[in-house]
């Protein structure tokens, strides 16, 4: 059989998402947003809703998200999404409107703006997007960074007595009556990519159904921030975040 | 609603004004003295009449990023707040007027610096006029001196901001705020369909509506000769504004020997004091500037002409003073009073420092 005659539409088992833009990410090699992106914009167009998403991009690594998913999009001040969100959920109640955050913009500069509009059951996706870093501005302590996790802020290791704890918003999110669903996974090996996809379906279906807020947090790697490899990086992360994060459903209404 | 006559306070005007205006959205956080605004809001339910959204934030940061995610979706939004609220919602107001987003901003001013006191100041002139915010920016900058002139500003604030895709505020202070007087109310104006929306703001981002391109609102450029231009995109808004916008109130300039020039409600407390002057024999004229920014710059200069001194009254330390100074370049004496910390002051200790500081 020649090469040709396997190269059919019949025979296709994978296509980039129509939604996703045929562009060069400045994502880093083995950087878990690429993989979430590609999901976000499956999702958005399996569901049918290229004409009524915004997407709300954060100052962090994901800041160019508009640049990659073909929907309309907001960029938000550092840690603002959720507020910027708010508003044009509210304002425009017909659109789905998701925010998409880092670590150190949901809970560090933003835990105000997201455990408000979690608190007040806005309609809206929250995708959390867990490195246990500040990625984007050169691999510093996060809130989630672990205790001895090395970063350019803590270099001799994150320690309790100065640093304090790795903070787990998303169990924050969960006591909160605003939010309907509230989940933690990885996309770290096909079948975590499959569930995530999951996640983030039934997330748009609740806001589509008004029902509150879903928070969809994926514990992701930064291996140019851990400086790791990216088959490292994921060793690294089952080993020690999950213990932490431990993934699954912390809320399903 | 028709056109109404009623007795109220600036800021409860201020609400009344914004849901006959059309507004579609106000997101604002409790602060002396202005928390009537929200208040009112709160009380009138406009969403059950025209679709207003109405939302108390969890702070002025919230508030401002809600402003600027409704503004960036094509909605008529507003905050308004008081001076400590204020410096919270700079970083938001820079990002507005970076993406060049129509939105309205009201600062009823507040003594400062610091928690400073609830009573009334000006003290905010730099921050609105200067920047305020990071970055090479400009608002548009509203004094009103009445409580008409709180609801008129309403309505122009925003038509000047979508005309022109920037921010605009209304500088305001805690006199006008609190205050009560007669207003005219407009009419109920409707809030613009989804149709007029689209059409008006091409660029908002809505979701794509009938598969249009996508809209992206953002005030990122990592490329700096992108940025540069950007930049000189903006600046060139701005000569468009100071040339169209600039706005003003002369009384009796003409035949006067003396300037007083005074903003917001503190112009009036020197309407009073050119009459007590006047029976002096002291002959003074009154230039207001409406618009701080842009700020009347030639209009002032040529008030200025063949007059012997000009008193700069404002409940600040002296900050206009310096646009006032600029405006004239040295060729007259001017002088600056005014009172701190929320005093307002007489018409007579007004008259006081125009004798002391400038007739001499
Ligand atoms: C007000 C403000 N403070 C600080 C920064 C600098 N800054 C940019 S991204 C970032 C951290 C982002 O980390 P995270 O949210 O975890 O996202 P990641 O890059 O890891 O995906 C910081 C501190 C900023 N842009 N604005
Ligand atoms: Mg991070």
């Amino acid at each position: 059989m020649e090469i040709q005659d396997i190269i059919r539409p019949e025979n296709k088992v994978y296509s980039t998402p129509e939604l996703l833009d045929n562009v060069h990410m400045h994502y880093c090699p083995g950087c878990s947003h690429g993989v979430i992106h590609k999901l976000l914009a499956e999702v958005i167009a399996e569901m049918g809703l290229t004409e009524k998403t915004v997407g709300i991009s954060p100052v962090g690594c994901a800041v160019f998200a508009y640049n990659y998913i073909d929907v309309d999009w907001v960029e938000a001040a550092h840690g603002r999404a959720p507020a910027v969100a708010t508003a044009i959920s509210r304002l425009w109640p017909e659109d789905v409107v998701f925010t998409y955050q880092g670590d150190g913009d949901m809970s560090a500069i933003g835990t105000a703006e997201s455990i408000h509009a979690a608190n007040r059951g806005e309609n809206i996706v929250m995708v959390f997007v867990n490195n246990a870093i500040y990625g984007m501005t050169g691999g510093q302590m996060a809130p989630t960074t672990l205790v001895g996790q090395k970063t350019a802020t803590t270099p001799y290791g994150r320690r309790v007595d100065l640093n304090g704890h790795p903070l787990e918003i998303t169990n924050l999110m969960a006591i909160l009556d605003g939010t309907c669903y509230v989940t933690r996974q990885s996309v770290h090996t096909p079948a975590n990519v499959r569930k995530t996809k999951a996640a983030l379906k039934k997330a748009f279906q609740n806001a589509l159904d008004k029902k509150g807020t879903s928070v969809v947090e994926v514990v992701a790697t930064c291996n140019s921030g851990w400086k790791m490899s990216p088959e490292k990086a994921n060793e690294w992360m089952a080993e020690h975040m999950f213990a932490k994060y431990p993934l699954g459903d912390l809320k399903n209404e | 609603m028709k056109e109404e006559v009623r007795l109220m306070k600036g800021n409860e005007a201020i609400a009344h004004a914004a849901i006959r205006y059309g507004c579609d959205g106000y997101f604002g956080y409790p602060i002396t003295p202005q928390s009537e605004v929200l208040e009112t809001l709160e009380e009138l339910m406009p969403w059950e009449t025209t679709g207003m959204v109405v939302l108390q934030a969890e702070s002025e940061v919230a508030a401002i990023n809600m402003v600027y995610g409704g503004a960036a979706s094509g909605k008529a939004v507003m905050t308004s707040s008081s001076s400590p609220g204020v410096s919270l919602k700079q970083e938001g107001i820079s990002y507005i007027a970076a993406a060049s987003l129509p939105a309205l901003i009201l600062n009823v001013m507040r003594g400062g610096p610091g928690l400073g006191t609830i009573q009334p100041s000006q003290a905010d002139y730099f921050q609105a006029t200067k920047g305020g915010g990071h970055g090479d920016y400009h608002l548009i900058v509203l004094a009103p001196s009445t409580v008409q002139e709180m609801v008129d500003f309403v309505g122009l604030g925003f038509d000047l901001a979508f005309k022109y895709t920037n921010p605009a505020m209304i500088l305001a202070d805690g006199i006008v705020g609190q205050m009560m007087e007669k207003v005219v109310l407009p009419a109920q104006r409707p809030r613009r369909t989804e149709e007029e929306i689209r059409k008006q703001c091409p660029w908002a981002a809505d979701g794509r509506k009938d598969g249009r391109k996508r809209n992206v609102v953002t005030s990122l450029e990592l490329e700096s000769a992108r940025m540069e231009v950007i930049n000189h995109q903006l600046q060139a808004r701005y000569r468009e504004i100071e040339k169209n916008e600039t706005r003003w109130e002369e009384i009796d300039v003409e035949d006067a020997d003396y300037l007083i020039v005074a903003f917001g409600s503190i112009a009036r407390i020197c309407t009073k004091a050119k009459e007590l002057a006047a029976e002096k024999g002291i002959k003074v004229g009154i230039v207001r500037p409406i618009t701080l920014w842009p700020f009347p710059t030639e209009a002032i200069a040529r008030a200025a002409k063949g007059k012997k001194g000009i008193l700069c009254v404002e409940l600040n330390a002296g900050q206009m003073i310096e646009d006032v100074r600029l405006a004239v370049h040295d060729s007259l004496p001017v002088e600056h009073f005014g009172r701190l910390g929320g005093i307002i002051p007489s018409p007579d200790e007004v008259v006081k420092a125009l004798e002391e500081k400038i007739v001499k």
